[in-house]
């Protein structure tokens, strides 16, 4: 019982880090579209967790609203309107990728564990970090947007043309050729 | 806060009136062609002037932003060269985009947003503010890649690129996020300091290679340069031209600022790495060209070639060597716009007369058009006296004195070997007749024409004339702080 108390943080998160890898791999295993998106949102809300695990309440908020909410929303609608059947079956090319497939997800995870073997030491473990922006305590939600809005402004900035720029592609990209130079 | 205004002010300046011409754009109904070319231009012009005036009120050695920006030497130099870059491509878009019969208004502010993007990486020394930079450039250029949406080839070259383009960007962020992890900064200059100070773990040294492998694709380095034959094919012409250009010289200033800026602790990990980057870029990129018949693809793997060349420069460090991957990069550009330029002549409606047979008898029916590009094919190749040989020259040099005699080997054989397609096409050129039913016959397009003349008339004066060029780079790299 008591091991069971000392390391409650941990089976918590190895529990929703869990919940988030086999959310993941539903994304790519399932056929039908929708189940896939549906196992996003399981991916979407362990990583909320995640958040709140390590005391980043704001971001767990925003992660459940923005990702779990109108991300989400926005994936639906698109399954609906383009009506995607069942992914048909691979054809032979992919099935001949799959050793290489498998390969590359071998190093691919090697590489993820060194990561998070080298890493675990040097993180911080809790909120502490967040919490001493510039030198005095605030809450979580002061600091996030202490950090946004004044040491990252350019950033994002920068990120909010990143999305002018996302928005005309989609328009360029989506809008009916006219042809022969007239207005859209 | 005012001076951190004013060091942005080029690029707030840009971003604004590229807004201005996308609304021009919307707002004019028929499509204005020279009024909102002309206007992208004069932008363009605008932005050098404030760039001029902005480094004059702003201290080289500053930090704006919270320590995240800089206009340094290094900033300067590489922004003059985007604005260049962006100018040239506008105007050689101008008789493209009227001959296809597409709406200029996106297409000329998606090219300024890419130059802003540009800009921010050249300017940035914390990594998410590079990042943020080099994922504007890579967006703008993933929807100009697929602008001719009447072309399939058009959609595939933008399909692909922007699938690749995410990947690459995912495996640069995972490297940056491991290094953020091993580090707890993102900040260069700080980087420098704890990766100095403390001897780096494995994490540190995974996240450098998959930033290496990241910036590798972004520059279409082997074995990370799959896409860019398909691409350079597809996208309309001048943005060939552009992305052969623009972004591989923002992301040579990332990857100089990056590397031998923040992660000069662990030269000795990184440098074999890019090294034998290098080398396999020249060989594979150079026998590649080889075997192509089609000038956009050939021109493709020769640019393929050429960043292998740039990325010499990279391995040689120290001030020479920075020295001459700006120096480089600035031949680099007014050759490759050059002969993109002339395909572009030569291309009529419906991605006809691409292939080298094309060319023959050319230089008969057209000699001044000809003449220009068996220039860019000379300085491509690296023959005196034109600017490609100037740059190979100082390329190499550094390299020698680095102690990569190995390296330099390899690029000087496989110039050598580059000759062969490069002058393949002044043969075809000079001394082939153009048989068949409908010999190839240029378009008139005074305005590419007159880009070209301007490229050649750059390619003779840097090769005769480097000098003063050579010492715009050296003061540039000499005050850029991170060596």
């Amino acid at each position: 019982m008591t091991w069971f108390l000392v390391h409650f943080a941990e089976i918590v998160f190895y529990s929703l880090a869990a919940v988030a890898l086999a959310g993941a791999v539903g994304v790519i295993a399932f056929r039908s579209p929708v189940h896939a998106a549906l196992s996003l949102l399981g991916t979407f809300l362990a990583v909320a967790g995640v958040f709140v695990l390590m005391q980043a309440e704001f971001l767990a908020a925003v992660q459940v609203l923005v990702y779990a909410g109108g991300v989400m929303v926005l994936f639906l609608f698109v399954i609906m309107l383009v009506k995607a059947r069942d992914i048909p079956d691979e054809p032979q090319y992919v099935r001949r990728l799959v050793p290489a497939a498998v390969g590359l997800g071998a190093l691919l995870a090697a590489l993820v564990g060194v990561g998070i073997w080298a890493a675990s030491g040097g993180l911080p473990a809790d909120g502490a970090a967040l919490r001493m922006v510039a030198g005095a305590p605030l809450g979580n939600t002061e600091a996030v947007g202490w950090s946004l809005y004044r040491d990252y402004l350019l950033p994002f900035e920068v990120v909010s043309i990143v999305l002018l720029v996302a928005m005309i592609g989609a328009i360029v990209m989506g809008r009916k050729e006219s042809g022969r130079g007239g207005a859209a | 806060m005012r001076a951190d205004l004013i060091a942005l002010l080029p690029e707030l300046m840009l971003a604004t009136l590229a807004m201005a011409v996308l609304l021009a754009g919307l707002a004019s109904g028929k499509a204005r062609h020279g009024l909102l070319g002309a206007g992208a231009v004069l932008a363009l012009a605008a932005t050098g002037v404030t760039l001029w005036l902005a480094a004059g009120a702003t201290d080289p050695g500053a930090h704006f932003f919270s320590g995240m920006f800089v206009l340094d030497h290094f900033a300067i130099f590489f922004k003059a060269l985007f604005l260049l870059t962006a100018a040239l491509v506008v105007l050689l878009s101008h008789d493209y985009l009227k001959r296809n019969d597409y709406r200029p208004g996106e297409y000329l502010a998606l090219v300024m947003f890419a130059t802003v993007g540009m800009m921010t990486m050249a300017s940035g020394v914390n990594l998410a503010v590079i990042y943020v930079g080099l994922e504007l450039m890579a967006l703008s250029t993933y929807i100009l890649a697929g602008y001719f949406r009447r072309e399939v080839k058009s959609h595939e070259a933008a399909a692909k690129y922007f699938v690749l383009g995410a990947m690459s960007s995912g495996i640069l962020l995972y490297g940056l996020s491991l290094i953020y992890g091993a580090t707890g900064t993102l900040d260069l200059a700080t980087l420098a300091r704890v990766l100095a100070s403390a001897k780096p773990g494995p994490s540190a040294l995974v996240g450098v290679a998959l930033l290496a492998c990241g910036f590798l694709f972004k520059v279409a380095a082997v074995p990370f340069h799959v896409w860019t034959p398909d691409v350079y094919e597809g996208a309309p012409t001048p943005i060939t031209a552009f992305m052969s250009v623009g972004p591989k010289a923002a992301a040579f200033a990332m990857f100089l600022r990056v590397f031998i800026g923040g992660l000069a602790p662990l030269a000795a990990s990184w440098i074999w790495l890019v090294g034998v980057a290098a080398a396999l870029t020249m060989i594979w990129g150079n026998v590649a060209a080889l075997t192509q018949d089609n000038v956009k693809r050939m021109l493709a793997y020769s640019s393929i070639a050429h960043a292998g060349y740039a990325l010499v420069g990279l391995v040689a460090g120290g001030p020479a060597g920075v020295n001459s991957v700006l120096f480089y990069m600035l031949v680099y550009t007014v050759t490759n716009i050059g002969a993109f330029g002339f395909v572009i002549l030569l291309e009529s409606r419906g991605y006809a007369g691409e292939t080298v047979a094309d060319y023959a008898g050319l230089a008969r029916r057209h000699p001044a058009a000809a003449f220009g590009m068996l220039l860019f094919m000379l300085s491509l190749g690296g023959i005196p006296p034109t600017a490609g040989f100037m740059g190979k020259l100082y390329l190499f040099a550094a390299a020698v004195n680095a102690g990569y005699v190995w390296l330099v080997v390899v690029a000087v054989l496989m110039s050598a070997v580059s000759l062969y397609y490069y002058l393949r096409i002044v043969l075809q050129m000079y001394l082939r007749e153009g048989d068949g039913a409908e010999p190839a016959t240029l378009v008139a397009a005074p305005w590419t024409e007159r880009v070209i003349w301007a490229c050649g008339v750059a390619v003779l004066v840097i090769g005769l004339l480097p000098a003063p060029f050579l010492a715009a780079a050296r003061a540039m790299a000499g005050a850029v702080g991170l060596l």
